[in-house]
């Protein structure tokens, strides 16, 4: 119960994270939504995380990379799944967000994975992940790590 | 500075090379490309295997055959597609009740150098009690997947490590281990769950 309405608080702290940042054209107006990632059993595993990156501004922004504590190296990943029903996963393009347009990063498609991991993902914390967008902006967002069998924000 | 740009290229590299034999891939036998009638799995009575499950049993094909089973590939070190295939096949087990006690639902890892009995057993204890977790040395891998048509590669990744390409399709067995279909990764629940009903049906009918 504690952690539905922390889930629920987190737009607003993404808002003022967003606002406090420096008057780039386009990024200022991100918003980051349901983010979420599963816990880790020890380091040696990469981590995911997901989450919705709406563009509420008036100005493309392009989402070029990801910077963590939690992870020596986060990536922007894709996984694919082919017509033979082969599964796999590579770095994706810089990702460009139209205005009023979101993208999403979700289970089996678009993700933040998290290479090398400084330390455990734990089920209840969170960790901040940043955004990086082609004008020189960041958001920073706070993403609560779920169980490891979650299958979205809300489990 | 310096370095950031050359780990970027790095990536960018491995990302298009990716792309390139994807594409080549996706050309030749891509969608609208029939499956051949041999890239079907045999029957469980026609494998051969031996693997060693979370819990240290040695099991095979014929350990799978007289209940009605589900098997997927994945392994332990995938961050996003196997944990997600766990899940739902988590969820669908909930939706089935009591019936999923009925099954075996079998987790083969495609990664065995990792994946050790240890690591299985840490790894599916998080998932529905239900799932089993099987490893074993790579030739039996091998020739599992062999047996299932699943096909699985490793790819290098930049920072050292590797990742696993590999079918995350959902196989199902009636009772007497004859294929009555396959789900297809992220196919919605409504049309999972029913697929799953059917594997158990046959098993009814072919007791009768
Ligand atoms: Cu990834």
């Amino acid at each position: 119960m504690t952690k539905r309405s922390y889930i629920n608080g987190l737009p607003l702290v993404l808002l003022l994270s967003g606002m406090s940042t420096p008057a780039f054209a386009g990024s200022e107006d991100v918003v980051v939504e349901n983010a979420w990632s599963r816990a880790s059993i020890g380091v040696n595993r990469p981590g995911a995380a997901y989450m919705t990156v709406r563009n509420t501004g008036e100005d493309a922004v392009t989402l070029t990379g990801l910077t963590t504590p939690l992870a020596v190296m986060p990536e922007i990943h894709e996984s694919k799944t082919n017509a033979d029903g082969v599964s796999s996963m590579a770095p994706a393009d810089e990702i460009t967000i139209e205005p009023g347009q979101s993208v999403a990063l979700e289970p089996g498609g678009l993700h933040a994975m998290l290479m090398k991991l400084q330390e455990p993902m734990t089920e209840g914390e969170n960790f901040p992940l940043t955004l990086t967008f082609s004008d020189g902006g960041k958001v920073t967002v706070e993403v609560p790590i779920l169980g490891i069998a979650a299958r979205g924000p809300e489990s | 500075m310096q370095r950031r740009h050359v780990v970027q290229y790095g990536a960018a590299g491995v990302g298009a090379v990716a792309l390139m034999l994807g594409v080549g891939w996706w050309r030749v036998d891509g969608p609208g490309a029939p499956k051949p009638a041999g890239q079907r799995p045999l029957p469980l009575s026609a494998m051969d295997f031996r693997l060693t499950d979370h819990e240290g049993n040695e099991v095979g094909p014929e350990t799978l055959i007289g209940r009605p089973t589900m098997v997927f590939f994945g392994f332990t070190y995938c961050p996003d597609v196997c944990p997600t295939t766990l899940s739902d096949i988590s969820g669908w087990l909930e939706d089935l009740g009591d019936d999923a006690a009925r099954m075996n639902v079998v987790f083969i890892t495609v990664d065995p150098e990792r994946d050790t009995v240890e690591a299985m057993a840490e790894y599916v204890g998080y998932f529905h009690p239900a799932i089993r977790g099987w490893t074993g040395p790579a030739n039996q891998v091998a020739r599992a997947a062999e047996g299932f048509r699943a096909s699985y590669e490793r790819v290098p990744t930049e920072g050292g490590d590797y990742t696993m390409n590999h079918t995350a399709s959902v196989f199902l067995f009636d009772a007497k281990g004859e294929l009555v279909t396959m789900i297809d990764y992220h196919e919605p629940r409504e049309f999972a769950v029913p697929k799953i009903r059917r594997a158990l049906t046959e098993d009814v009918e072919g007791a009768t």
